[in-house]
């Protein structure tokens, strides 16, 4: 119970340690409504082009921006989590420190990105999302159960994420320097979420792929299912699956490089 | 009185004389200055070969998003793929020469929180010099290479009547697009002195400036494309002279003359935003730890 408590305060330390820049907070919130008004346009000429391209309507496509928008930021889709300052960590040696804590090195980082994920979703998406609902035509459900079952998506969604850069991170033990895949990691993310566009608008096979990689977890997943396009069921069996065969390749990969730590440091 | 004149004369070319002195000065130092970061980033070859790739892939992504929205339509805004891979080039190689030149100074905020912006101000050197030179990233040479393989792209499959004035734009119009980014550049790190914390602001006008100016003007609301004509004029570094080369409706049905006119526009941007920055550079309190 006492290590529960802990996790927690973490959790909340991350929630604290984002919520304390406002001024940041506020300018990540005007950058990413521009970006939304740009993409929205561009998205609106492709759907009159093409009405009911990949299945969506022209007010979901519209949607699909601003909630891309909404969770760049708290998914860390573009980057901007913890892994910079693990990496940071090992490459220093002071992450022999954090393996020394009674606390579980996964856990830890896991409970901060996660008080983080929730400050970036409340203080940089929601308004951004609201701008967007206001002026632009939008498809968003009226029962409550499916907002409820587009929460649970997204806690998922917390848990996918952080797995994957989880592994980025601990591939500095290997590489040290982590510029390059911190780059190929993002652009994966950036590409194979939706983010780039929806997974459903990519052509033939090509589409298929990307669907089925985790990162479609991040942004297409909730997007399904807040747009009423996917079974929420399936969606949560779907996500949980990668987060979990993720979350484990990242406690094999760090008890692999814990070992190595311990030969290493002398 | 002859000799008051004189003297006066003799003090306004000594002034201009100085002033000319502080540009050169300020040239010379950039090029010591980047020329420094180029030896040491070639120092780790590797490194930059994958920093430079990187770059290069992840500006790439933008396009690719493009290919994908014209693998399922045959035309965005009514122009098709070869007018907006045009479009798309021009706004690359422009801004990417821009963010070559002076993109650290994106760095700025970070300096004046930290105090460390002090160490330039005693150095005698201009600042501005100085923070657009800070490390300099040649890796950025990805962004600019990857703007001329679509603009190369483009011009071999666009199918254009060309004429001396259409091939004597196409140069005006990358460089002077550069300046107009310089100008954005610089007047986002002016902005910085006051804002801190909200250096992110800037972003919203440097790539999301960039990122509206690979789609045609017909796609956006007619107030954003005002905005992006008359407020921060990005329109003048590829709508308009696009919009001469492929012989299009101007965007705001603006006069066909202003396809020539980028070259102005930079200039008076460069110069608002030197006033800027120093307007910028004099309200600046050290955090004097």
């Amino acid at each position: 119970m006492g290590s529960g408590r802990l996790y927690v305060a973490v959790a909340a330390g991350g929630f604290r340690r984002y919520a304390t820049y406002r001024a940041a907070t506020a300018a990540g919130v005007f950058t990413n409504t521009v970006f939304g008004l740009i993409l929205v346009y561009t998205y609106l000429a492709l759907w009159d082009e093409k009405p009911q391209l990949g299945g969506y309507d022209q007010a979901q496509a519209v949607t699909f921006v601003w909630l891309g928008q909404a969770l760049l930021a708290a998914l860390a889709i573009g980057g901007g989590g913890f892994e910079d300052e693990l990496m940071e960590r090992i490459r220093s040696g002071d992450v022999a420190v954090d393996l020394y804590r009674p606390a579980d090195l996964q856990l830890w980082w896991l409970a901060a990105d996660v008080g983080r994920a929730l400050f970036q979703l409340l203080g940089r998406g929601v308004v951004p999302f609201v701008f967007g609902s206001l002026f632009f035509p939008v498809a968003l459900p009226r029962e409550v159960s499916v907002w409820a079952a587009f929460l649970v998506t997204l806690l998922l969604a917390m848990l996918v994420g952080f797995a994957l850069r989880y592994l980025v991170a601990l591939s500095a033990f290997w590489l040290l320097d982590g510029t390059g895949v911190t780059q190929m990691a993002w652009l994966a993310g950036l590409f194979c979420s939706g983010m780039l566009l929806p997974l459903n608008v990519f052509p033939g096979a090509l589409g298929e792929v990307v669907r089925a990689l985790p990162w479609s977890s991040l942004l297409q997943a909730p997007a399904d299912v807040l747009l009423g396009e996917a079974d929420p069921l399936g969606t949560y069996l779907f996500q949980a699956s990668w987060a979990v065969a993720l979350l484990a390749l990242g406690r094999l990969v760090q008890s692999a490089a814990t070992r190595r730590v311990v030969v290493q440091g002398g | 009185m002859a000799e008051a004149t004189e003297a006066t004369e003799a003090a306004e070319a000594a002034g201009a004389g100085v002033r000319r002195g502080r540009v050169v000065e300020g040239v010379r130092a950039y090029g010591l200055i980047a020329g420094m970061w180029i030896r040491s980033t070639m120092a780790y070859r590797t490194s930059f070969a994958l920093t430079t790739f990187g770059n290069f892939a992840m500006t790439a992504l933008d396009f690719v998003a493009i290919l994908l929205m014209f693998s399922r339509v045959d035309a965005l805004g009514g122009w098709s793929l070869p007018e907006v891979a045009f479009l798309y080039g021009l706004s690359a190689v422009s801004f990417g020469l821009a963010d070559l030149a002076i993109g650290s100074m994106e760095r700025l905020g970070r300096r004046v929180r930290d105090g460390t912006l002090d160490t330039l101000l005693v150095r005698p050197v201009p600042v501005l010099a100085q923070v657009a030179a800070d490390r300099f990233g040649l890796r950025r040479l990805g962004r600019v290479v990857q703007g001329l393989l679509v603009l190369g792209y483009a011009l071999a499959v666009v199918g254009v009547d060309w004429t001396a004035a259409k091939l004597l734009l196409l140069p005006v119009a990358l460089l002077s697009g550069a300046g107009i980014f310089c100008a954005v550049f610089v007047a986002a790190a002016a902005f910085q002195f006051v804002a801190q914390d909200a250096s992110e602001v800037s972003n919203a006008f440097t790539y999301g400036g960039t990122t509206m100016l690979q789609y045609p003007p017909a796609v956006f609301a007619l107030d954003l494309v005002r905005g992006a004509t008359f407020v921060v004029p990005l329109a003048f570094v590829n709508w308009l002279p696009a919009s001469f080369v492929l012989e299009r409706p101007y965007p705001l049905d603006l006069p066909g003359w202003v396809a020539f006119t980028p070259p102005l526009v930079a200039a008076a941007c460069c110069a608002l935003a030197g006033l800027a920055w120093r307007a910028g550079l004099r309200s600046y309190r050290s955090t004097g730890s």
